[in-house]
């Protein structure tokens, strides 16, 4: 990309000091999408307010029930499970897929033939629902018809329990997350080797510099910037997942992977309590508020180191 | 592209057998990866060939059948829901396009007050919790008449496509130079001639490779579609949960449902190739 202005950029058009005709102009260019968003920030607001309530989608009447709502689901071991199974769901999906992505997209690094046809074709999975990607699982680890039964009957594992057993259910599950969503951490790392400096790496190979020295004091360090996006739109999804999850196994089998976002939808969907629902799911925004803030201020910190600011 | 390190540049030479097994276990690791990821689409077009009566008995070799296609693209309404999960997700990419750039522009190209929190408060809606969102929305929505139609849909849906689109094309913005755009208003350009002529092409790879990802996150939205949509407008993901759910399996049906779900976003994927890590920098490098 352009490496080459490092100067610091003041270019940009002081508008603090411009009058408050010019000065409300980037409101009104930014106010249709950001209406268009508040529009749909509302929810929220009447999230918070209904989660005082005992609203429930089967009567039209409902009244103050105050903090009970909050109180019942602090004294709920649901509750507790659900946060559990929400945070290590996102650890081991996050983990998984950055670094397989990390390390796939550094072996995509050498510009052959084959490299180039298989970045198009990494891509794929991407592409895929998780609801039709937990279809195209289902059929290959049917233990029926599924293709998985025979490779794995060939090292001596028979019947595989993939998502039916209480054991295996959390990993069939980040498998399929695995499989969809590597290939979007490949994409962002693999755009971040492009906009990496050649000189660097070019003075550390005349000097001689070992592999593992150049990618620990310059590749990684480079694609960091590259990497926090990723894990921020990875760590985001995988708090919420419920597509995969859902598809899957509804949450089970029993609770295993009973996590927030599917708590909240079954309790206010199939036993028709929204008041109950909604504290469950306001802390899960506020832990992927936190989490999304954190990063990205550190995001910002070091994209700026990387330019040298 | 090209910061390919030239390993072969002088005294290193001498470690060419170090280099082979090096190219060796690349093309490994890369073999291998290849099995995981493109295996399961593999197998899906096999499935979809076969007969249900082979599919017990028959791994690769069978004599392949296109009546799994015609059962479910002519049998079922599945050809609808292709259509109407194409109107939904092209909508929602498109108003996101018209409302979502000039946002773009206007949190690179001016400095007013909060922008960095505004601009961290439009990302955030991305993360905010789909679930949550749709309850509300769902009580709302019925009540305003909005519930199981097109527009309620894709304005839902510019909580996953508008942030990310703003959030690179804001990258790209930010790199083009004021200068370009104040010679042109001296040359006497127009503010839209300078924004079409001038601005578009620079902006284009970021624009193209987001929105497909948009597209991409639209079309295969999950959580929308299965509270917001009713009788009316069905999406590919909520109509294919039929095929998990119904207790007559037809595997080979469930393998074609898949594929057609995939196919216009593949097709999407290879003709903007090109655009699409280019363009996905999110001005992750700048400050």
């Amino acid at each position: 990309m352009n490496e080459t202005d490092n100067a610091p950029r003041d270019d940009r058009i002081n508008y603090n000091e411009a009058p408050v005709s010019v000065r409300r102009r980037p409101y009104f260019i930014i106010a249709p999408g950001l209406l268009i968003l508040i529009g749909i920030l509302i929810p929220f607001a009447i999230a918070i307010f209904l989660s005082f309530t005992n609203f429930s989608f089967r009567s039209t009447s409902w009244r103050f029930v105050g903090l009970r709502n909050w109180s019942d689901a602090f004294a709920d071991r649901a509750f507790y499970h659900a946060v559990w199974v929400t945070l290590r769901y996102g650890f081991y999906a996050t983990l998984t897929q950055m670094v397989l992505g990390l390390v796939v997209a550094l072996l995509l690094r050498k510009d052959t033939f084959y490299s180039r046809v298989l970045k198009v074709l990494f891509t794929f999975p991407l592409m895929v629902a998780p609801a039709i990607a937990v279809l195209i699982w289902q059929l290959m680890t049917s233990n029926s018809v599924g293709v998985l039964e025979g490779f794995l009957n060939f090292f001596g594992v028979f019947d595989f329990p993939w998502a039916s057993s209480h054991a295996t259910a959390m990993f069939t599950a980040v498998l399929i997350d695995t499989w969809v969503n590597t290939p979007f951490i490949l994409l962002l790392v693999l755009a971040g080797i492009q906009s990496l400096p050649k000189s660097p790496f070019e003075a550390a190979q005349v000097d001689g510099a070992s592999s593992w020295f150049i990618f620990k004091t310059l590749t990684f360090p480079m694609l960091k910037p590259f990497l926090y996006i990723a894990l921020l739109f990875r760590v985001m999804a995988a708090l919420q997942e419920f597509g995969i999850i859902f598809a899957l196994s509804k949450g089970g089998p029993g609770d295993t992977l009973m996590n927030i976002s599917l708590t909240g939808y079954i309790t206010a969907f199939q036993f028709l309590r929204m008041g109950k629902a909604l504290p469950y799911l306001l802390v899960l925004w506020m832990i992927c508020y936190v989490a999304a803030w954190a990063l990205v201020k550190r995001q910002r910190k070091l994209a700026k180191l990387a330019q040298g600011y | 592209m090209d910061n390919e390190q030239k390993t072969n540049v002088s005294s290193q030479s001498k470690n060419t057998a170090l280099d082979l097994l090096g190219t060796f276990g690349r093309n490994l690791g890369l073999t291998l990866y290849a099995l995981f990821a493109l295996f399961p689409l593999v197998w899906m077009i096999i499935c979809s060939l076969k007969l249900d009566s082979e599919m017990y008995n028959t791994v690769f070799v069978f004599s392949p059948t296109l009546d799994n296609y015609k059962a479910v693209l002519l049998g079922t309404d599945y050809f609808k829901a292709f259509f109407q999960n194409l109107i939904v997700a092209g909508g929602a990419v498109i108003l996101t396009i018209v409302a979502g750039v000039p946002a773009a522009y206007a949190l690179a190209r001016y400095d007013f007050k909060k922008k960095e929190d505004l601009a961290f408060q439009i990302l955030s809606f991305k993360f905010a919790p789909e679930i949550l969102v749709i309850l509300p929305i769902f009580t709302i929505f019925q009540r305003i008449g909005l519930y199981d139609t097109y527009f309620g849909l894709i304005w839902v849906y510019q909580l996953i496509t508008m942030p990310l689109v703003i959030w690179v094309v804001r990258g790209y913005f930010e790199e083009i130079s004021v200068e370009i755009e104040q010679a042109a208003q001296l040359d006497g350009y127009r503010w839209f001639d300078i924004f079409f002529d001038i601005l578009v092409p620079l902006i284009k790879p970021g624009l193209v490779a987001s929105a497909l990802l948009a597209f991409i996150f639209a079309w295969n939205s999950f959580t929308f579609p299965l509270v917001l949509s009713g009788f009316k407008i069905q999406t590919m993901t909520i109509t294919s949960l039929r095929y998990i759910a119904s207790d007559t399996v037809h595997y080979g049906q469930v393998a074609v449902a898949s594929l057609v779900a995939v196919s216009p976003e593949i097709i999407a994927c290879l003709f903007i190739q090109k655009h699409l890590v280019r363009g996905l920098s999110f001005g992750a490098v700048k400050g």
